[in-house]
């Protein structure tokens, strides 16, 4: 009775669920949630108040009490980079989400409508792609000024336009595909032939191509940040605390560099995840 | 229709569609920068100008035209080479531009001609001892350098050169350029930053587009014949990556345009992009307006340069 | 006795799967070659024969390695070798004719350049004299404009010619053993036979001796002196051509022969109703690619193609490549919109475009595709597979659904638990029975079948073949048979088609094809088709102008 038992509760680790997962990939993962969950519990463990000045010292090194030394009023820098990540990291989620979903869904109609419909939309959007992704952050920011709405919509904006060509791209092949020819054969509906047919065979490559666009946003926010039309103060996001502190850099003050390494944690870990997804094994004992 | 026009009609095609797009692109630009919130002549005159002199200086600039209009008379006068006048200083845009346009192309084509070499070698020899450890060194530093803000990299370089090593001057511009040695110290952290940022795409794309030729079935033949690793990468997979690799260069570069404007910030080097975040923080709106343009003309070019070179190289299309 | 030229002792391979498990694809496989003989590798895909052959060059491909065993060439030990000596071996000792010659030349280099390689990498003569070697051997592979033909990139020639051009690129270097991996398989039957020609006399006058790998016994017939068939990586048969052919001692040696052999096909009785009118009748049919100019498209296929089909009768269309008969498939199930004619089906006219056509009308004609693994969604359970065109057409749900898959699944000769799998986990037989079973769902009364059983080893082709019959009689329906395959169709259909660059050049009755084509193209396309006779290649007489006229070269 206890062997059954014991052998009906096995953890679901990925090798017993088919698949194979190395250690890179495991690592990166480990740190993006890591992020996330410091993304939303951040402010409560934080040491001390992010936004109050708790040093004399300016550009403090790490001690015992600021591990991460003090920033250019004299702020614990570790309290506000806890604090950073929900920006950096929800910005960033937020926008990936609305530019894949919307270059998704726009990439599948016009792969599978074609004509016209395709064509001005492709157009359209390439236009779009013909702007340095920087540059539109600055110019339209710049315009609307910045709150994190605008923040949120305009780095969607920038990175729909690659989102559809990627998502088009795989679709128009999916869709000439015999399996998809067999359904249009079928009789079946433009709607079916989409979400049916088309979009569980896009939805691996979709994901993958949803990581490094989330990798370009941060850089991006974190450039436009860095430029001082990002988050705005008193709140700042991880490029914004490099911005502040930057005079520090010349002293080697660590308020610079924990920022830096910050971002580029979060963004390593995410390219060490994709290019190290786990894999399906394909082949069962025969 | 014979074959040979071919890659031609795709070529004007592609011009069209680009022309097309800067189009569209300035059409965007324009508009985006009227949505400045706030009258233009209210902000030019501060808080105290009487409403009769905000309408004259309103009529004087044209403001009270339609927007299409002054779009179109806008276009025509970029065109023509006439950028309109800085509203902060009252000086002609193309003149404040023209030297630190100068600054910006040098500073972009001494990139090009440090990192294009650089990057191609390493590229191609990653991909020719694919898996070995020098490969994947050059794999984790490329993907390093890709995953982090162009900032980061400016900001380690400043650490490394100037704060710890001590060999170049950290955040200034030297404006005495007479000699060899004070260009090279000028130039050489804003170069490395933007060389790291550059190389790192093209070595991957590099590598990637000479791996693909590599697993084909002809360079598996060239084994076959008893050829050496040499001769199957330099001398059949090579030739047939030409189209692919210059395609991978002119993409890379146009990562410049984005990375040129961190830099200048940075380093406070004098160019258009250091000239168009000033511009910003005032709202200085025909110098954001030609900036914008100027930055798009390159970044479009480079694109198209690439898909050119795609098209113009694919043996399918060729003769 | 001489000592043999090649010895492979006990030689096993193995390869590292995805999840990093090791497995034998070569399981101690023991063989001679002697100098001067041909032999020939038989087997289905995954049998081995072509990681075998590669093996006897020291080379595996990627994930594979030589794990056990001993290959023996002239006296040296190839196993044994650094790589550095195994590669000085390619191309001198031992040398490599590939499957698609197409794929295997340098697209950026002049043939020439390509051909000679060879003797520059192992320095064995100075140019001009390899130049001159090599239009030797163009002329001995019977190449057109043998002095000049080098001077071209390879997209200038044709495939047949391409792949007599790889042979004189592997026979440049004076090899002991030269190894042809599949050199015909994509060819056309009309091209074939010129390249199989020219193969075997060269082999002939430099008296070297080869490794021939096929899944083609009556192409192996032709060139090989001995035959060793191959199965999951095991030999299961050695002997002379001549007694394979004629006494296999194995049983699967004798299943392969089986396969070969044309079973009659016998019409089947169909009630006879008082309309008699035909399930498919095709009038003054055209269609193409491309916009559509003037009536016309851009790219012209198919001209006027005219033809009934009876209830219960099946109808062959045979061709080679760029015949037209997959877009004859394809116009009819309003794929590809024909832009003149008119399609009955069981005398009720069908819009040409399929949008405009009713449920009714798509369920009755079903299409069947060449290639089952393009042709099943990757991300659907066999059960959803199957059971769409149920609930499309007929509106089952649930249960009832459930229990016509399991039904369908029967029909096809499949266990029923299938149902709960995905596409990728079926064997490729498997695979076209589902393909077929998601066909029969919708009840139809015509299937058209696209080349379904060209990409399916012999035995499994054939036991699909059995399948399609058995239906037949069980369900009354009529096929439209697409094939490249002469046998294939004879052993099918009652009529058939002969398709030329998009016309219809002939219509004939199976079973007399051979005695009864009266239009040359047929009787050059019919007599091309390999026999399981030694002697047919050699006695094998065809008019040049003929094969001038109209092969594919």
């Amino acid at each position: 009775m206890m062997i059954e038992r014991s052998s009906a509760f096995v953890i679901p680790t990925p090798k017993r669920l088919g698949y194979s997962f190395n250690w890179v990939g495991r690592i990166g993962l480990a740190v993006i949630l890591f992020w996330c969950v410091i993304a939303v519990i951040g402010p409560w463990i934080a040491p001390h108040p992010p936004g109050e000045i708790v040093d004399w010292d300016y550009f403090g090194p790490m001690t015992g009490d600021f591990w991460m030394g003090t920033d250019y009023l004299g702020r614990d820098i570790f309290s506000r980079i806890l604090m950073g990540a929900r920006y950096t990291v929800g910005i960033s989620a937020a926008s990936v989400a609305l530019a894949c979903a919307g270059g998704v869904i726009f990439g599948m109609v016009a792969a599978v409508a074609g004509g016209w419909f395709d064509m001005i939309l492709s157009r359209l959007l390439d236009a779009f792609n013909g702007i340095p992704s920087l540059l539109f952050g600055l110019v339209v920011v710049a315009a609307v000024g910045s709150s994190i709405p605008v923040l949120i919509l305009t780095l969607a904006a920038i990175y729909l336009p690659g989102s559809y060509r990627f998502a088009r791209a795989l679709a128009v092949n999916v869709n000439a595909t015999d399996y998809v020819t067999v359904a249009r054969a079928r009789g079946e509906s433009t709607p079916y032939l989409i979400f049916t047919e088309i979009f569980p065979n896009i939805l691996g490559p979709v994901l993958a191509d949803l990581g490094l666009r989330f990798v370009f946003i941060v850089l991006c926010l974190s450039g436009l940040s860095f430029l001082g039309i990002g988050v705005q103060p008193p709140n700042a996001d991880w490029g914004a605390l490099v911005r502040e502190n930057i005079e520090g850099l010349s002293l080697g003050a660590p308020a610079v560099v924990f920022p830096s390494i910050a971002i580029a944690t979060l963004t390593i870990s995410v390219n060490m995840f994709i290019d190290n997804l786990p894999t399906k094994i394909r082949d069962r004992s025969e | 229709m014979p074959k040979s026009l071919l890659p031609w009609i795709l070529v004007t095609q592609r011009l069209g569609i680009a022309l097309l797009t800067l189009v569209i692109v300035s059409f965007a630009v324009f508009f985006a920068t009227e949505l400045l919130p706030g009258d233009v002549a209210q902000i030019l005159l501060g808080q105290a100008a009487t409403p009769e002199a905000v309408a004259g200086l309103r009529t004087a600039m044209g403001l009270d035209e339609p927007a299409m209009q002054r779009f179109v008379g806008w276009l025509v006068g970029l065109a023509g080479g006439d950028m309109g006048t800085s509203y902060v200083n009252k000086m002609a845009v193309a003149d404040l531009m023209g030297g630190r346009l100068v600054n910006s192309l040098r500073l972009a084509g001494v990139t090009t001609l440090v990192s294009v070499p650089i990057a191609l070698t390493l590229g191609i020899c990653a991909a020719m001892w694919k898996g070995s450890l020098f490969d994947r060194t050059v794999s984790i530093l490329t993907i390093s350098v890709i995953s982090v803000p162009e900032f980061m990299v400016a900001t380690l370089a400043v650490l490394i050169f100037a704060v710890w090593l001590g060999w170049l001057p950290a955040l200034a511009y030297g404006a005495n350029v007479d000699s060899w040695s004070a260009m090279l110290r000028a130039y050489a952290m804003p170069v490395i930053t933007l060389g790291f940022v550059v190389s790192a795409q093209m070595i991957r794309m590099t590598r990637a587009a000479v791996i693909e030729t590599i697993n084909t079935p002809y360079v598996e033949m060239a084994l076959l014949k008893g050829a050496s690793r040499r001769r199957m990468v330099l001398g059949h997979a090579l030739p047939n990556a030409l189209g692919p690799i210059a395609n991978a260069v002119a993409l890379s570069l146009s990562y410049l345009v984005g990375g040129v404007i961190i830099v200048e910030t940075i380093f406070n080097y004098p160019g258009v992009a250091k000239l168009m975040v000033d511009a910003v923080s005032t709202r200085d709106l025909p110098l954001i307006q030609s900036c914008a343009m100027i930055f798009c003309v390159s970044y479009l070019s480079l694109i198209t340069l690439a898909d050119l070179i795609a098209i113009l190289s694919n043996p399918r299309l060729r003769r | 006795m001489t000592q043999p030229l090649v010895t492979v002792n006990d030689l096993r391979i193995g390869a590292v799967t995805d999840a990093g498990r090791k497995v034998e694809i070569i399981r101690g496989v023991t063989f001679d070659i002697f100098p001067g003989e041909i032999v020939a590798l038989i087997g289905e895909s995954g049998s081995g024969k072509t990681t075998i052959a590669l093996s006897l060059m020291g080379y595996c491909r990627t994930g594979c390695s030589i794990s056990g065993g001993q290959i023996t060439l002239d006296g040296t030990d190839v196993t044994a070798l650094p790589e550095r000596k195994r590669a000085a071996l390619r191309g001198t000792e031992v040398a490599y004719v590939p499957q698609s010659a197409a794929a295997a030349f340098n697209p950026s280099k002049r043939i020439m350049d390509q051909v000679i390689e060879i003797t520059a990498i192992h320095d064995l003569m100075p140019r001009d004299q390899a130049e001159a070697k090599a239009v030797q051997l163009f002329r001995a592979l019977a190449l057109p404009d043998p002095d000049h033909i080098g001077e071209r990139y390879p997209h200038q020639v044709s495939g047949g010619q391409l792949q007599r051009l790889s042979a004189a690129m592997a026979l440049i270097g004076d090899p002991k053993l030269v190894i042809f991996d599949e050199p015909t398989t994509a060819l056309d039957v009309t091209t074939q036979i010129e390249v199989l020609r020219a193969f075997k006399s060269v082999m002939q006058k430099g008296g070297m001796a080869g490794v021939y790998v096929s899944h083609d016994l009556a192409v192996v017939a032709q060139i090989a002196d001995r035959i060793i068939v191959l199965k999951g990586g095991e030999i299961q048969e050695v002997g002379k051509t001549q007694q394979i052919l004629h006494h296999p001692a194995h049983p699967y040696t004798r299943q392969l022969l089986a396969a070969f052999e044309p079973v009659p096909h016998v019409s089947v009785a169909v009630p006879q109703v008082d309309k008699p009118k035909p399930i498919l009748e095709v009038v003054h049919l055209h269609a193409g690619y491309g916009a559509i100019r003037n009536g016309v498209p851009e790219v012209p296929i198919l001209k006027d193609v005219s033809f009934r089909l009876e209830r219960g009768r099946n109808l062959g269309v045979i061709g080679e490549s760029g015949s037209g008969k997959s877009t004859l498939a394809r116009a009819i199930a309003g794929i590809l919109p024909p832009h003149q004619g008119d399609i009955l089906l069981d005398g009720q006219e069908m819009r040409r475009d399929l949008k405009n056509r009713s449920k009714e009308q798509l369920r009755r004609a079903q299409i069947v595709f060449q290639l089952a693994d393009t042709a099943l969604n990757p991300a659907h359970s066999i059960e959803q597979i199957l059971g769409r065109p149920l609930t499309f057409y007929l509106g089952l749900k649930g249960a009832k659904r459930e229990a016509r898959v399991k039904e369908l699944l029967d029909m096809v000769r499949l266990p029923a638990n299938l149902r709960h799998r995905l596409p990728s986990e079926l064997s490729g037989g498997q695979k076209q029975r589902i393909n077929l079973a998601r066909a029969l769902a919708a009840e139809p009364e015509l299937i058209l079948c696209d080349e379904i059983t060209s990409a399916l080893d012999t035995v499994v082709a054939a036991a699909i073949l059995d399948l399609l019959k058995e239906l037949q009689r069980e369900l009354s329906l009529s096929y439209m048979f697409i094939s490249h395959d002469l046998s294939t169709v004879e052993a099918i259909c009652d009529d058939v088609l002969v398709m030329l660059k998009g016309e219809v050049v002939e219509a004939l009755p199976a079973a007399r094809m051979s005695a009864e084509a009266q239009h040359p193209y047929s009787r050059l396309l019919i007599s091309s088709i390999p026999q399981l006779d030694t002697g047919w290649l050699a006695g094998l007489e065809q008019d040049p102008n003929l094969v001038a006229q109209f092969a594919n070269r």
